[in-house]
C-alpha cells in the first residue's frame, strides 16, 4: 500500500513511506510533525497551509503527496538561518503582521515565493500573491507593510 | 501630569509572540497528550424532528472506536444560559446543529468514519424559521418545557429587554421633524482563522484539566462545575487552560459551546484525554453566528436640529437556545441611549425561539447592529430636517462630563474631534452630495471602554514577581486571542515597575495560575489588566527601592573597600547617602535604580540585579524575593431592572468616514477611501491600536457589503470560504486609521479600550455613503449589487 517518496525539504533530503492518497500538509503536520503549516479550512481556500514547491506558493491541503517526489520543498520551518530569523519573519514582528497568527506562517511562505522571484515587487503583485491567504485579524494592512518593508531589506 | 513615560505610546514589537512566525506556536491543532482519542460529533439532519431511534451498535464495533455516546448514555442536564438544552439531545432535534450522537476513536479519521456508522431514524415535525410567524399564538413550539419542567406556551423568550427615559410620545408630538424605518441585519460568522477545538483529561482522582479556546476561563469553570455537579461529580478541581496560541475568538469563544462538554463527556467515560477540533465546515455550521436583528426605529429632532427622541423596537431570531445571543440587547442599549444627546428614548427587544442556528456574541456585541439602525437613521432624521449629516452629529454630540439617559457616566469625550478629523480627511465638504454615484458618510460610535459590568465582579488579577536576573514574570489571568496583549502589558508592567518590556515575560490563560478575572472581552483587556498591572508594578518598585535603601551602601561600602585593596592610592569618595536614604528619594528606569536628584551619579546608579541579588542571597535568614499582586475591579454598576446603570469606567467614541463609487451597471459599491479616528484615551502602543483598527474595518466592510451566511430553511448552506466571502487582500479597502488622544484619569496612564470600536460604525457608513451616491438607503445589511441594483430599479420607476 505505501510507497515510498524522496523529495528536498528545508534543504534537507527526505526520504518517506506514505500512502498515495494522502495531501501534502498531512504529510509535513502528522507525519514529519513540522506543524507550522496550519489546516484553516482543508479545501484549499484559506491558504493557511501554503508551503512553496518548486518556487511555487501551493496549498499543500491539496497537493497529492506523490507529487513530492523530487521536489524542493519549503516550509516555514526552513526560514530561519542560523538561528536568526529571517528578514520576513522579523518584519511581521516588527510591523504588527501578526495577529493571532494562524494565517502567518501560510501568509510568510506565499510572500517569500513572491519576493524570491520578484525582489521589489509592487503593493498590487505583493496583494495579488496573498490573495489566497485569508486573515480574519489585521485587514492585511501590516501585512502588506511587513512584506513591503522585508523586501527592502533583502534587496538591500 | 509632567513625567514623560519611556514605554507607554512607542511601538514596542511583539516579540511576545515570536513563535508564531517560526511556526512554532502551539495551537489546539497542535496540542497532545498521551494516549488521547479523538472525538466527533453527529448532527441533526433536520431543523425540527423528534428522534425515533439511534442505532450504534455499527459504530461501536468498528476497529479504534472507544466510545460512541447519545442522549441515552449521558445524564440529561441542561446546560446553557437559560438552561435550554441538554449536552446530546434526546427526544427531539430543534435545528440542525442539534447534536445527536458522538464518538472518540484512536484517530480524527477513524470518528468519521463511525459517525457514519450511527442510524437516527427522525419523525420531522413542523418548523418555522421567521421570527414572526413563530410569535404568532398557534405557531409550533420549539420548547416544550422549561429548566424547571414546567410548560411553555410561547416561542417568545423570558427576557423581556425593556428601557425607558422620559417622555416619547409627547417628544414625538413636540418634535419638528420625525422619521421612522426599519433596519434588518444578518447571521455572520466570526471566521476565526483556527478553528474551535479543545482537550478534556480527568487525573485519577476525577479533576478535570481543560485545554480550550475560551477567552472566558474562570467563567468556563463555572460552567463546566456546574454540569460535573448535575451528572454527579461534586467538588472536582478544573484547571481550564489555552494553549500557547488561540486562532482568534471575535466572541466565539464567550459561552462554554455544547463541544466542549461533549468533549468532558467524552474524557470522562473512556477515562483517556479527548481533542474535539472542528473542521472549517462545523465552524460555519455549527458555531453560535453573530446575533440577526430587526429594528424598527423612530427618531425626531426639533427646528434646531437637536434630538427630541428615539424609540427602538428590535425583533432578535434566537434560533433554537440561548446563548449569549439573547442578551446582545444590553449593548444594543448603548448606542440606543447614548449616542448623541437624546433625552426621551424607549427601547425594547423581543428574542424569539425558531428553528434557526442560535446566535452569540461578535466584535461589538449588538453594537453593531443596534449603531446600524441609529446612524442610518440619523442619516435620514438629518435630509428631513434639512441639516448636513455631519453638522448634525456635531449639533448632538455627546459633551465630556455628562450622564445619559442610561445613567452612563461619560467623562473623557473627543466625538467632537473625531467627527471634525473625518470630515477634514474625506473632503466631506468637498465631496458630499456632489459625485455621480460617488458619495461620502459618516457614523460615529460609543462602546464600553473601561470595563463592562456584566458579572458581580469585573475584576481581574495580576502578579508580578522580578527574579535575582531582573527578569519580569507576569501572571495574569486574562487570555490573549491575538490582540496582543502580552506586548501592551509588557509595556505597562515596564512603565510602572522600571523594567523595559523585553525583561517581561507574560504568563496567560491558566487558571490554577492567575488571579481571577472576567474575561478578555467587552475591549476591557488593556483597561482592567493595565490598571491592575499598574498597581502591582508600582509595589514591586517600591519593594525594590526599600531593599535598595537597605543594601545599596552596604553595596558601595564593600564596593570601597575592594578598590582600596586593590588601588592603596585609591581616594575614598564623598558620599552624600542621604540621597539614596529614602524609597521615595530615588527611582528605577529601565532596569536601574538612581537617586532622583541625581541620576547619573557614579556610585548611586546601579542595575536593579544587584540590588535583587544582594537581598536574595543574604546568608543570615533575612533573604528576600520581590513579588506582588493586584486585584482591581473597576468602580461600575450592574445595570438595574430599568437597564441603567454605568456599566464601564469610561467610554470610547469614534467616528468612520466613507467615500463610495457605485457601479450603476453591475450595484457593486467599491472603497475609494475610508477614515477611522478613534478615542483611546492614550494610545499604549500605536502599531497595535492601528491593527486593531484595520482588522475591524476589514470585518465592518465585510459585515457591510458581503458578509451573510445564508440558512435557508434552517440549514447553513455556504459554510464554507467559496460561498461565504470574506475580504482577501484583493478587496484592498484605503483605510486611515487616526488615533485621537484624550488621556482619560480611569485608564492604565489614560488608556480606553479599542478592541471593539472599529467595526461598530462601518456598515452605517457605509450604507449612508451608497445613499450619498445614488439616493438609495439600503437597511437591510448586507448591502449587495442585487439590492442595490432592485433599489435602483424601484426608485427609477
Amino acid at each position: 500500500m505505501k510507497r515510498e517518496i524522496t523529495f528536498t525539504l528545508n534543504n534537507e533530503a527526505v526520504v518517506v513511506e506514505v500512502d498515495p492518497r494522502w495531501n501534502l500538509l498531512y504529510l509535513l503536520r502528522e507525519v514529519l510533525e513540522l506543524t507550522g503549516t496550519k489546516e484553516g479550512c482543508g479545501q484549499g481556500e484559506c491558504g493557511a497551509c501554503t508551503v512553496i514547491v518548486d518556487g511555487e506558493a501551493v496549498n499543500s491541503c491539496l497537493y497529492p503527496v506523490m507529487e513530492a517526489e523530487g521536489k524542493v520543498i519549503e516550509t516555514i520551518e526552513g526560514l530561519q538561518r542560523g538561528g536568526g530569523l529571517h528578514p520576513l519573519q522579523q518584519s511581521f514582528i516588527e510591523n504588527n503582521g501578526v495577529q493571532c497568527g494562524y494565517c502567518t506562517s501560510g501568509m510568510i511562505m506565499s510572500a517569500k515565493a513572491l519576493l524570491d522571484k520578484i525582489p521589489k515587487p509592487t503593493e498590487d503583485q505583493i496583494r495579488t500573491s496573498i490573495a489566497g491567504n485569508i486573515c480574519r485579524c489585521t485587514g492585511y494592512v501590516q501585512i502588506v507593510e511587513s512584506i513591503q518593508k522585508a523586501a527592502e531589506k533583502l534587496s538591500r | 501630569m509632567g513625567e514623560e513615560l519611556l514605554h507607554i505610546g512607542k511601538d514596542f514589537p511583539r516579540i511576545a509572540e515570536i513563535n508564531k512566525v517560526t511556526g512554532k506556536a502551539v495551537f489546539i491543532d497542535e496540542y497532545k497528550r498521551p494516549g488521547m482519542l479523538y472525538g466527533k460529533i453527529l448532527y441533526s439532519t433536520h431543523a425540527h424532528a423528534r428522534i425515533k431511534s439511534i442505532n450504534t451498535e455499527k459504530a461501536k464495533r468498528l476497529p479504534g472506536v472507544r466510545a460512541v455516546i447519545t442522549g441515552y448514555d449521558i445524564p440529561d442536564v441542561r446546560v446553557g444560559f437559560l438552561q435550554d438544552q441538554t449536552v446530546l439531545k434526546r427526544d427531539k432535534v430543534r435545528q440542525y446543529r442539534d447534536e445527536v450522537a458522538a464518538v472518540a476513536a484512536i484517530s480524527p479519521e477513524i470518528a468519521e468514519e463511525a459517525l457514519q456508522l450511527i442510524e437516527v431514524e427522525y419523525e420531522p415535525l413542523p418548523a418555522i424559521f421567521d421570527p414572526v410567524e413563530a410569535m404568532k399564538p398557534d405557531a409550533p413550539l420549539i420548547h416544550e418545557f422549561d429548566a424547571r419542567g414546567r410548560p411553555i406556551r410561547t416561542n417568545i423568550l423570558p427576557l423581556p429587554w425593556k428601557f425607558q427615559e422620559g417622555d416619547v410620545e409627547k417628544a414625538r408630538g413636540e418634535s419638528a421633524w420625525t422619521v421612522l424605518d426599519h433596519v434588518s441585519t444578518t447571521w455572520v460568522n466570526q471566521c476565526c482563522m483556527g478553528t474551535s477545538g479543545c482537550v478534556a483529561e480527568f487525573d485519577s482522582n476525577n479533576n478535570l484539566t481543560f485545554v480550550s479556546l475560551t477567552n472566558v476561563i474562570f467563567g468556563a469553570i463555572n460552567r463546566i462545575k456546574a454540569y460535573l455537579e448535575k451528572i454527579g461529580l461534586k467538588d472536582r478541581r478544573i484547571r481550564v487552560l489555552n494553549p500557547e496560541a488561540v486562532g482568534g475568538s471575535f466572541g466565539t469563544k464567550l459561552d462554554t459551546d455544547i463541544y466542549e462538554f461533549i468533549c468532558i463527556q467524552l474524557a470522562l467515560i473512556t477515562r483517556r484525554p479527548v481533542k474535539i477540533r472542528f473542521t472549517r465546515e462545523e465552524e460555519f455550521f455549527a458555531l453560535p453566528p453573530r446575533q440577526p436583528a430587526r429594528f424598527t426605529i423612530e427618531q425626531g429632532c426639533d427646528k434646531e436640529g437637536r434630538l427630541t427622541f428615539r424609540k427602538v423596537d428590535a425583533l432578535l431570531d434566537n434560533g433554537a437556545y440561548t446563548s449569549w445571543g439573547a442578551t446582545t440587547p444590553s449593548v444594543m442599549m448603548l448606542p440606543i441611549s447614548s449616542l448623541y444627546v437624546v433625552p426621551n428614548v424607549s427601547f425594547q427587544a423581543t428574542c424569539v425561539y425558531t428553528n434557526n442556528i442560535y446566535a452569540q456574541a461578535m466584535r461589538g456585541y449588538g453594537n453593531p447592529q443596534a449603531s446600524f439602525a441609529v446612524e442610518t437613521s440619523m442619516d435620514h432624521l438629518a435630509e428631513v430636517a434639512g441639516f448636513d449629516p455631519a453638522e448634525f452629529r456635531l449639533i448632538n454630540r455627546n459633551l465630556p462630563n455628562s450622564t445619559t439617559p442610561m445613567k452612563l457616566k461619560i467623562t473623557t469625550c473627543p466625538l467632537k474631534e473625531c467627527i471634525e478629523t473625518v470630515k477634514e480627511k474625506i473632503k466631506w465638504d468637498e465631496k458630499r452630495g456632489k459625485g455621480k454615484y460617488r458619495g461620502v458618510g459618516m457614523a460615529s460610535l460609543i462602546h464600553v471602554a473601561g470595563g463592562a459590568r456584566v458579572y458581580l465582579s469585573d475584576g481581574t488579577g495580576i502578579r508580578i514577581k522580578v527574579n535575582e536576573y531582573g527578569e519580569v514574570d507576569v501572571v495574569s489571568g486574562s487570555t490573549d486571542q491575538g490582540q496582543g496583549s502580552p506586548t501592551v502589558i509588557s509595556q505597562i508592567v515596564a512603565e510602572a515597575t522600571g523594567f523595559r518590556p523585553e525583561d517581561v515575560n507574560i504568563i496567560m490563560a491558566d487558571t490554577a495560575l492567575g488571579l481571577w478575572d472576567a474575561g478578555t472581552h467587552a475591549s476591557r483587556h488593556t483597561f482592567v489588566s493595565g490598571n491592575a498591572a499598574i498597581r502591582a508594578g508600582e509595589q514591586i518598585k517600591r519593594q525594590i527601592l526599600e531593599l535598595t535603601v537597605q543594601y545599596l551602601p552596604k553595596i558601595i561600602q564593600k564596593t570601597i573597600k575592594d578598590k582600596k585593596r586593590k588601588d592603596p592610592e585609591f581616594k575614598e569618595p564623598e558620599l552624600d547617602f542621604t540621597l539614596i536614604d529614602k524609597p521615595d528619594k530615588m527611582d528605577i528606569k529601565n532596569g536601574f535604580i538612581f537617586p532622583k536628584a541625581q541620576p547619573d551619579h557614579p556610585y548611586f546608579r546601579i542595575d536593579a540585579k544587584e540590588i535583587l541579588r544582594r537581598a536574595l542571597h543574604v546568608g543570615t535568614g533575612q533573604s528576600k524575593v520581590v513579588v506582588a499582586e493586584a486585584f482591581y475591579d473597576p468602580s461600575t454598576e450592574m445595570l438595574n431592572n430599568e437597564m441603567k446603570g454605568n456599566y464601564s469606567l469610561t467610554y470610547a467614541f469614534g467616528t468612520a468616514g466613507v467615500e463610495v463609487e457605485v457601479d450603476i451597471e453591475t450595484g457593486d459599491v467599491k472603497i475609494l477611501k475610508l477614515v477611522s479616528a478613534h478615542d483611546v484615551g492614550r494610545g499604549i502602543n500605536p502599531t497595535l491600536i492601528k491593527g486593531q483598527i484595520y482588522g475591524a474595518v476589514y470585518q465592518g466592510v465585510g459585515y457591510a457589503l458581503k458578509e451573510r451566511l445564508q440558512v435557508i430553511e434552517g440549514k447553513v448552506v455556504n459554510g464554507n470560504f467559496r460561498d461565504y466571502k470574506i475580504l482577501t487582500a484583493k478587496d484592498t479597502v484605503p483605510v486611515e486609521a487616526v488615533i485621537v488622544e484624550d488621556p482619560d484619569p480611569a485608564g492604565p496612564y489614560g488608556a480606553k479600550g479599542i478592541g471593539e470600536p472599529g467595526l461598530v460604525s462601518i456598515a452605517p457608513a457605509v450604507a449612508n455613503a451608497v445613499y450619498d451616491a445614488i439616493g438609495v438607503r439600503i437597511t437591510d445589511l448586507p448591502i449587495t449589487p442585487e439590492k442595490i441594483l432592485l433599489a435602483l430599479k424601484t426608485k427609477g420607476g
